[in-house]
Parts: structure tokens; sequence; C-alpha cells
């Protein structure tokens, strides 16, 4: 089996994270940059496959500026294949329909029997471009899974949504992505570290993929959270049940 | 050699995350409940610490001595206990693999890798500590059997081990006269004494060894006859430089700490870190520190390279390091005021396991006795 995983590169959580108020984008020299923790578990889900089965091929693709090829060294090391990584100034700045545009030309060719992705990521989040992807290869998608079975035949999954819990089944060639209930990915070991550099990873240009650098939809603006204010205390003095109400009944929220 | 190549960082980055996130949230608790996790430790084996500088063949991990100082470095900022008990059971796979027939390799050094075995160094005695060549258990030819009778103590790791590398004496000869043994745990004769209460080092236990009549095949046997006080001394070279970089490591972590808590903590109206006083203190550890690393890093080459100036250097390295680091977490404490002395900071920890490294795998006097002599030959 051949699995294709997309990986991200944000900037830490651990960190402060800003957006840069001149570009509208997120500022990466705020925190450090390392893989997504949520593709990261995607990374996990399908080494695990390979650990079962060693014939299983196991390949990460991310579209990202040339540093983000530390995030593919990295996810060599922890144990996968090969690397694509789609690398072109045209595309800085890409919006959710040209990356989807550009992460599906580049899994085209590759003739994968199972994509995981992240549900959404932690930087800047949309959560569509699995539903992108899956549309522009025709692919069925498992969206936002909480747990998967990925078996010889098929893959099953269960999902969450806000309207209740949906067990999915596909054949291959499928699209799933993994929420933060899947396992956190494992360490990288020593010799996975020193080998890492001897694994292929391929660049690809927007031309390769024969995709216009064309970014369709433009940030007006952007505002920094406020910061939080002081909330207000209540003191129980026989009726805080009742100002709680109050509190609640005013903001609508009950 | 200053500057880490890429692999050295990526090596760096993923022990700091171990250190960080398996590591140091338990280390207050280790300490003070006296566990040694040896679940952690078969951990780190799995990611390949537990032969670092082990050629491959059994499952070592075939990397640098200079790759081991940084690793132990980033292990001891999350607890330098857990850093040394690493760095000793490496010294012991290192000495299997290195002096072991294939045979013996085979046998013993795969699962000392993976840390699901642990190994213990058993050379000071009782009555023996700095002058080891003057060491009095006995190992006796019988058959194709040797039995030992003897004691060891302060020996890390005891009771928890797999395997004790054993020192032994075989004729009346001094040092020409000590031979290494592998005796496997559950031997009969082999037995434990009590944990000792120390100072610090209470993630590991150390305990005697008591060998009574304790029976092992010939073939057990490390190297030939005679030479076991020269396979005990070239593992205790790599050792000085480790247990030194675990000093760095646990000597950097105070620095850190204090630097934050020096911006933070106010009197006079201002940040502490305002007085010019305090700020020196950060900068002599700042520099101390380095100073070690950078030894620390040249007696790494040295060893790794077989140079003849090995042995000096890695005992100038040990010197030079282990009292760095205790100096940097002492000066910590103090910076920290009250506080510093209240375990909840965590600097009083380190003040306690870095103590021990100044003493043991050659106390620093004997590094000055080894340097000493060495620069009056030449
Ligand atoms: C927590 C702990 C763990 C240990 N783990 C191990 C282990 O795993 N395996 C093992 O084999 N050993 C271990 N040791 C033993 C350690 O290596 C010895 O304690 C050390 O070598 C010093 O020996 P000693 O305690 O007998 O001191 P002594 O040799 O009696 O020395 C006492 C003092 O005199 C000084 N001194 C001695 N001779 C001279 C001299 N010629 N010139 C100047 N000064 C001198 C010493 O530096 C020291 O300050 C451990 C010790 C401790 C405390």
């Amino acid at each position: 089996m051949k699995i294709v995983v997309l990986i991200k590169q944000v900037p830490d959580t651990a960190e402060e994270r800003r957006l840069s108020p001149d570009t509208g984008k997120v500022d990466r020299e705020a925190a450090d940059p390392v893989i997504d923790e949520i593709t990261e578990r995607a990374l996990e889900l399908a080494l695990t496959v390979k650990d079962r089965d060693k014939s299983t091929e196991v390949v990460v693709a991310t579209m990202g500026p040339t540093e983000a090829s530390k995030s593919i060294r990295k996810a060599l090391s922890m144990g996968a294949d090969s690397g694509i990584h789609i690398l072109d100034d045209s595309l800085a700045g890409a919006d959710t329909v040209l990356t989807g545009a550009a992460l599906a030309g580049a899994l085209r060719g590759t003739g994968a029997d199972l994509v995981i992705a992240g549900n959404e990521s932690t930087d800047g989040r949309a959560g569509m471009i699995p539903a992108m992807i899956a549309e522009h290869l025709d692919l069925p998608l498992l969206g936002s899974l909480v747990s998967a079975d990925i078996g010889s035949d098929a893959v099953t999954g269960v999902r969450v949504s806000e309207l209740g819990t949906q067990e999915v089944v596909a054949s291959y060639p499928a699209i799933l992505t993994v929420t933060e209930r899947f396992e956190e990915a494992r360490f990288p070991n020593f010799k996975g570290i020193m080998g890492a550099k001897r694994k292929p990873v391929a660049t690809i240009s927007a031309s390769e993929l024969g995709i216009a650098a064309e970014v369709r939809s433009t940030v007006l603006d952007l505002a920094q959270r406020p910061p939080r204010n002081a909330g207000r205390k209540i003191v129980d003095d026989g009726n805080a049940a009742a100002e709680l109400v109050d509190f609640l009944a005013a903001r609508r929220l009950i | 050699m200053f500057e880490p190549t890429e692999d050295q960082l990526a090596i760096i980055e993923m022990v700091a995350d171990f250190a960080t996130e398996q590591i140091a949230p338990h280390a207050a608790a280790w300490d003070r409940d006296h566990h040694f996790p040896v679940d952690v430790l078969a951990e780190a084996g799995a990611l390949g610490m537990g032969g670092i500088y082990v050629r491959e063949d059994f499952g070592g991990s075939g990397m640098s001595r200079l790759d081991a100082a940084l690793i132990f470095e980033e292990l001891a900022k999350a607890d330098p206990t857990i850093a040394a008990y690493i760095s000793i059971h490496n010294m012991v796979v290192w000495m299997i693999d290195k002096f072991g027939n294939d045979e013996q390799r085979a046998a013993w050094v795969p699962q000392l890798c993976t840390m699901e075995m642990l190994g213990s160094y058993c050379l000071t005695e009782p009555g023996v500590g700095s002058d080891a060549a003057a060491l009095s258990t006995r190992a006796v030819l019988d058959g194709d059997s040797y039995v030992l009778n003897g004691t060891k103590q302060f020996i890390s790791g005891a009771g928890s081990s797999g395997v004790y590398l054993v020192m032994a004496r075989t004729a009346d000869t001094g040092s020409a006269g000590i031979t290494a043994f592998l005796v496997p745990d559950g031997t009969p004769g082999l037995s434990f004494g009590a944990l000792e209460a120390k100072m610090g080092w209470n993630a590991q236990p150390t305990r005697q060894v008591v060998m009574d009549n304790v029976r092992i095949p010939a073939g057990n046997r490390l190297g030939e006859e005679g030479t076991g006080f020269g396979i005990a001394m070239k593992g205790l070279n790599g050792g000085r430089v480790n247990i030194g970089a675990c000093s760095v490591g646990g000597g950097q972590a105070a620095l850190e700490k204090s630097i934050a808590y020096l911006k933070e903590r106010e009197a006079f109206g201002k940040p502490l870190i305002g007085q010019q006083a305090l700020l020196f203190e950060i900068a002599d550890m700042e520099t101390e520190l380095e100073t070690a690393r950078t030894m620390i890093w040249r007696a790494a080459d040295a060893l790794e390279r077989g140079t003849a100036d090995a042995v000096r250097l890695c005992a100038m390295a040990k010197r030079v390091a282990t009292d760095a680091g205790f100096n940097a977490a002492n000066t910590a404490l103090q910076l920290h005021g009250g506080y510093g002395y209240l375990s909840e900071y965590g600097i009083e920890k380190i003040v306690r396991d870095l103590r021990v490294h100044q003493i043991l795998e050659g106390s620093n006097e004997i590094m000055r006795l080894v340097i000493g002599r060495l620069a009056v030959e030449r």
C-alpha cells in the first residue's frame, strides 16, 4: 500500500503565535517552525500501518517555503520513505483554493492508495484543503475521524460531527483526515535521523504542476485579538445562582 | 568542530524533546520517591541511547563521542541523575562491545543497547576507591569456570541491572593482576546491599554488590587475564567526558532558570537583573560553562580519534566541567535567595545531583594527579 501524508510546517503552538499586521499572514519569525501537531498524528497513523506491514510505502508531501524541507526531513527521520516538496515563490501567500489545487496536482501522479491529512491546521485554518483535494481527485473523503482502521481492501473510521457519530467506510483510493484524538507522533530514533538525508525528496514547482499561481481571495483587514478584560466576580451571599443566571441571560448564553 | 552538523542539530532537538516530555516533568517526583524509572530508560534505549558509541552490527547506534556528549548535555538539562545513569550504562555497553569477542557481544550487546537490560560498572570496593589498582575482589579459575568472592561498593544501578561488569584480582601483581568479568544477574551467590541513602542521585539506586562464591563460565571473562585494569580505565575515559557533559547540562539548566528568575524578581524598585553584581555572576556562569563545553568537545574529539593526549584531555574535561556545573548550580541557588533552597524551584536538586560528579569516575583530585603526572613526565 502507498500512503501519502500531507504535512504542514507551522509556528510552534508552544510559543506565542502572531499575525503580521502588514501582510495579514502568519508571522513565521515569531515562533520556531515545526510540523503541525495534527499532521504529525496523521504521519503517526501511516507509520503504524508500516510497522505492521513493512511493504507499506509512506510519502510525505508539503507545500511551503525552503525551510519547510526541515519538516520533511523530520518526517523522514520518523520513518517516512520519501518526500514531495512543492516549492515556488509564486505560491507564497496562496489561499485555500490555490493550495488545494497545488496539493491535488502533486498527488495526482503518485498512485497513492490512501491520502492522510489533518482535519485542520493549528495556524491559519479553514479545514477545507482535504475536501478540495477530494473534489479535484474524485476521491471519497473520510473527514475528521476520531479513529480509523486501515485494512487491506478498505478503510473504515468513526467521525464525529455536531450531529452525532458516523461510521464511514471507503475502498481505495481514498483520503482521510485525522483529529487530535489520534495517537501522538513518535520520536525519531538516532538511526532514523542519520538515515533521513539519504531518502529522496522531489521538489516540484507551480509550472511543473501546471497550475497558475493565482490567488483568488484577499484578506481585507485583520485585527489583534483584544486583550482579555478582568472578569466579574460573583460573591455568593445567598443569591449567586440568580446573579449567574442573569449574567448569562444578559449575554444571550442561556 | 565548534558548530554542530545538521545531523547533530536534529539529534539535539530529538533528545531535548524526549527529555522535556518524558523526563523533566517527573524528575522532582523520582527524586523525592527514590524511583528508578526503568520504563523510561527502555524508551530512551528504543531511540538509540543505550549504545550511543557502540558498533551497529549488534544494535549500537554507531555514533561519535561528540554526539554522545551533546546527548548527555541535553538529557541532564532535564535530570542530571537519569542522564548520568545512562552515561554509566553506555560505558558498560561500550566496554563489552570493544573488548568482548563476537560471542559475548552477541549475547549481551543487543538487549543492553535497547536498555531492556541494564548494566553496572563494578570497580570500587569498601576499602579502595581512588586507588582502584589495589582492589581485592578475587576470581579463581576452577575447571571451566571462575569463582568470584568480594564486595563492590557504591555500585550504580545495582539490584536493577541484568549484567555486572566486575573487575577482580586473578594475580597478586597490582594493576597487572586485574581481570574483567561479566556476572549475570541471578547467579547464585550474587547479592546486593541495602539502598544507600544519599545527598542526591536519588532517582538511581546505589548499592553494594556482594559476591559469595559466585561461579561464572570462563567464557564470561572479558579480554585476557590481567587486562582488566586497562579495560576499566579505557571505559572511564569516555565516562569522564560523559559525566562532564551531564554537569554542563545541569549547570546550563540552573543558569537558564536564574536568568528567568532575576528578570522577574524585583527588589529595591527594579528587577534583580539590573544589579550589576548579579549580572556578573550570570556572566561568570555562562563563561565557565562554555569553557567546560569547549573542553568536553575537544576531549570527545580526541577520544574519537584515539590521539595520544586523550587521557590527559579527558581528565581535564572531567575536572573543568564537573566543577563548572556544580559552581553554576550552587551560584544559581544563591541567586534564587530563599526560594533556591526550596525543592519546588528545582535548583537545590541540581546542586545535590551535580555534587557527586566531582567525586566519582575518578575524583577531581585524581584528575589533577593524572594531569600533573603527565605534565611533569613530558
Ligand atoms: C553515588 C555514587 C555512585 C557511584 N557509582 C559507582 C559505580 O557505579 N561503580 C563504581 O565502581 N564506583 C562508583 N562510585 C564510587 C566512586 O567512584 C568513588 O567514591 C570514588 O572513586 C572515590 O573513592 P572513595 O570514595 O573510596 O574515596 P577515597 O579514594 O577514599 O578518597 C577520599 C578523598 O581523598 C582524595 N584522594 C584519594 N587519593 C588521593 C591522592 N592520591 N591524592 C589526592 N587526593 C586523594 C579523594 O579525591 C577524596 O577526596 C560511586 C560513588 C558514589 C558516591
